[in-house]
């Protein structure tokens, strides 16, 4: 187990290293450069900003730069929109935001969802079941961006029960979190009932119980834990995406995340920021699906890494 | 006895006997299964009122989309702002002119959703096309020659999977907004603006840019498709009548469009049908991060972003395109849980 792990972890290398190539290949593909404006400026002024930041050299040169900076100094550059403030400062100051927001909406999502989609496969075709499916719909078919702006509407211009919008308190993350956790619980909940009503057909489901095993047992310990492994592979990649930030949720409710970001330095050619909120993805994705993984051999015992 | 009294394997066995003698037909039976499906009938009802209101959108629209006298900004009609916060009401501009009321131009609200139409559907429709047409023509040829063919071919799509969808399709947006604004004749990015020229005017939303959302949707939405089709193909190809096929001589593109393709189709329908919702809440995303439709086109989503800045003071400009959204996003998504269903009732209620 413990060599797996490793060798998963050394695996991240090369994983960066490709992510990493081709996004900043991509990335400088794009035409135009971080000090073209509206009102261009004197071309000495650009030709010293970019001399200053490295640009004026070939790409190769600078995609080397950027590399040994992280690697010996853990240094992901500056950001050419603010003097004085780096890559590093961005991810100090709104990844804990960002992180926060997107566990509390996985904890929703867990928390409505799983229940939802083990009763509905449970007592198939009653009122649980119906409203399982019900969420399931609603939750795919109402995206954040529509969500967000009803429930400010609803609740905090409406009924006054909830800040409009901000950050810092328990009671202005409830909002956001419902807003970006409904859209997942929805999909955990389909998930759940469909593999819920595979695993109680299966075999050993019909030894445990001619064992005479509790019906609570039986579930609990057998059925769940099987009916898991889907969901949690899910699991992996929806945590990568909701803990380093989305953009919609952050916008309309003001919360000063890496969404914005994510956005903004792809559009104003910031390649340290496009750079570093990539690769923070790519590490968080991965590390993220080896959890996963290493989950699999503690639900299904007949899963072993050697 | 009535049918209200008959058991289900009863209204089977009617419903048997009154096909005795006729060929059983996957498509004919798909139907009425579909149309039996409330949900889904709803779904394509509505569906088909959002497609007469974009081709009538001319006709329909009140007042002009992008035209709109600043003096009239922010109207609320009379109706509405009792079911606003009570304290719109001590501030707003009542003015029944406008039925959904005015945005912060003086543009009419319910005429940019009616031509909002015009982006939404065509974006959801042509993303679904472009994956089904590159998706399958993809997978089939990965799946159906094998061996090394499939596995190059499929190692490209696990690199572009691995890739985050977002991230390309906001690249791409800004890389063709950049390259492609230059109009001088005889380069590569004239061209591309002047096809993008007829496709607007097709559509009929003059300087749209919508060619541009159509090919950064496209070009990201085909590899779930090709997936698809390569796994289905890989265990039709086996079958004895694919190889009895072989045995009479049909050549390779025969047997794939003959024999493979209708019995691949159906899963390829309903999963397409099911990611249009996708599609557009993507273009939706992308107007709303202003990387969409070039203004003053109305798109849903820059409707949202535009509205969402003034949420808390005038909370109608984001209320309606948020549910016309909500309804094309349940209406598809409607449709397409019925098409599962009727096309094959095994998969019933799963995944």
């Amino acid at each position: 187990m413990g060599r797996y792990v490793i060798r998963r972890l050394l695996l991240l290398i090369p994983v960066l290293f490709f992510i990493s190539i081709i996004t900043f290949g991509l990335a400088h593909a794009v035409p135009g450069g971080p000090f073209d404006r509206e009102k261009p400026l004197p071309p000495e002024v650009k030709a010293n900003l970019e001399k200053y930041y490295g640009l004026d050299q070939p790409v190769w040169k600078q995609y080397v730069d950027y590399v040994s900076d992280i690697v010996l100094r853990f240094d992901f550059g500056p950001t050419y929109r603010s003097r004085g403030r780096g890559v590093n400062d961005i991810f100090k100051d709104h990844l804990p935001v960002s992180a926060q927001l997107g566990l509390a909406a996985i904890a929703i999502a867990l928390v409505i969802g799983l229940p939802l989609g083990i009763l509905a496969a449970l007592k198939q075709n009653t009122i649980w079941d119906y409203l399982g499916m019900g969420l399931a719909i609603f939750g795919v078919s109402v995206p954040a961006i529509v969500l967000g702006p009803m429930l400010i509407l609803i609740f905090a211009l409406s009924l006054h029960l909830l800040p409009v919008a901000g950050w810092g308190t328990p009671a202005k993350m409830i909002m956001p979190a419902l807003a970006l956790g409904l859209r997942e619980s929805a999909i955990i909940a389909r998930l759940t009932r469909a593999s819920m009503l595979q695993v109680i057909r299966e075999d050993y489901i019909r030894t445990a119980r001619a064992k005479g095993l509790t019906e609570r047992v039986v579930m609990v310990r057998h059925a769940l834990k099987n009916a898991f492994i889907p969901v949690a592979t899910i699991l992996g990649p929806m945590f990568a995406a909701l803990v380093t930030g989305t953009f919609i949720v952050e916008q309309i409710f003001a919360i000063p995340g890496m969404g914005k970001y994510f956005i903004t330095s792809i559009t104003n050619r910031d390649y340290p920021v496009v750079m570093g909120t990539i690769l923070l993805y790519a590490v968080f994705l991965v590390l993220a699906n080896l959890a996963v993984d290493l989950t699999y051999a503690f639900l299904d015992p007949r899963i072993r890494y050697t | 006895m009535t049918t209200s009294e008959m058991t289900a394997q009863q209204k089977a066995a009617q419903r048997l006997s009154e096909r005795m003698g006729k060929p059983a037909n996957l498509w004919l039976d798909a139907w009425h299964r579909l149309i039996r499906n409330r949900a889904a009938l709803i779904g394509g009802i509505l569906l088909i009122l959002l497609l007469l209101t974009s081709i009538l959108a001319p006709l329909l629209a009140p007042f002009s989309y992008s035209g709109g006298d600043s003096l009239e900004a922010y109207t609320v009609p009379r109706w509405l702002i009792k079911l606003l916060p009570s304290s719109v009401s001590t501030y707003a501009k009542v003015s029944d002119k406008f039925f959904f009321g005015s945005d912060y131009l003086g543009r009419d609200v319910l005429s940019r959703l009616i031509w909002g139409t015009r982006v939404s559907l065509p974006v959801g429709f042509i993303g679904a096309f472009t994956a089904l047409l590159i998706g399958l023509v993809y997978g089939c040829v990965s799946g159906y020659y094998g061996g090394r063919v499939d596995n190059l071919m499929m190692r490209i799509v696990d690199i572009m999977y691995a890739f985050p969808t977002m991230l390309l399709i906001i690249l791409m947006m800004a890389f063709f907004k950049s390259t492609f604004a230059d109009v001088r004749p005889g380069t590569v990015a004239a061209t591309f603006n002047a096809v993008n020229k007829v496709v607007d005017s097709i559509v009929g939303l003059p300087g749209g840019g919508m060619l541009f959302i159509f090919m950064g949707i496209g070009i990201t939405a085909w590899m779930g498709m090709a997936r698809l089709a390569r796994g289905q193909i890989l265990s039709l190809k086996e079958k004895e009548f694919i190889e009895a096929a072989h045995m009479i001589g049909a050549g390779d593109m025969r047997i794939l469009i003959r024999h493979i393709l209708p019995n691949i189709i159906g899963p390829c329908i309903v999963s397409e049908t099911l990611a249009i919702p996708g599609y557009i809440s993507t273009e939706v995303f992308l107007s709303f991060i202003g990387l969409g439709v070039d203004p003053p086109t109305p798109s849903w989503g820059s409707m949202i972003s535009d509205g969402a800045a003034m949420l808390r003071t005038y909370p109608h400009m984001v209320i309606f395109p948020a549910l016309a959204l909500a309804v094309t996003m349940f209406a598809f998504n409607f449709l397409g849980d019925g098409l599962r269903d009727a096309l094959d009732p095994k998969m019933k209620g799963t995944s």
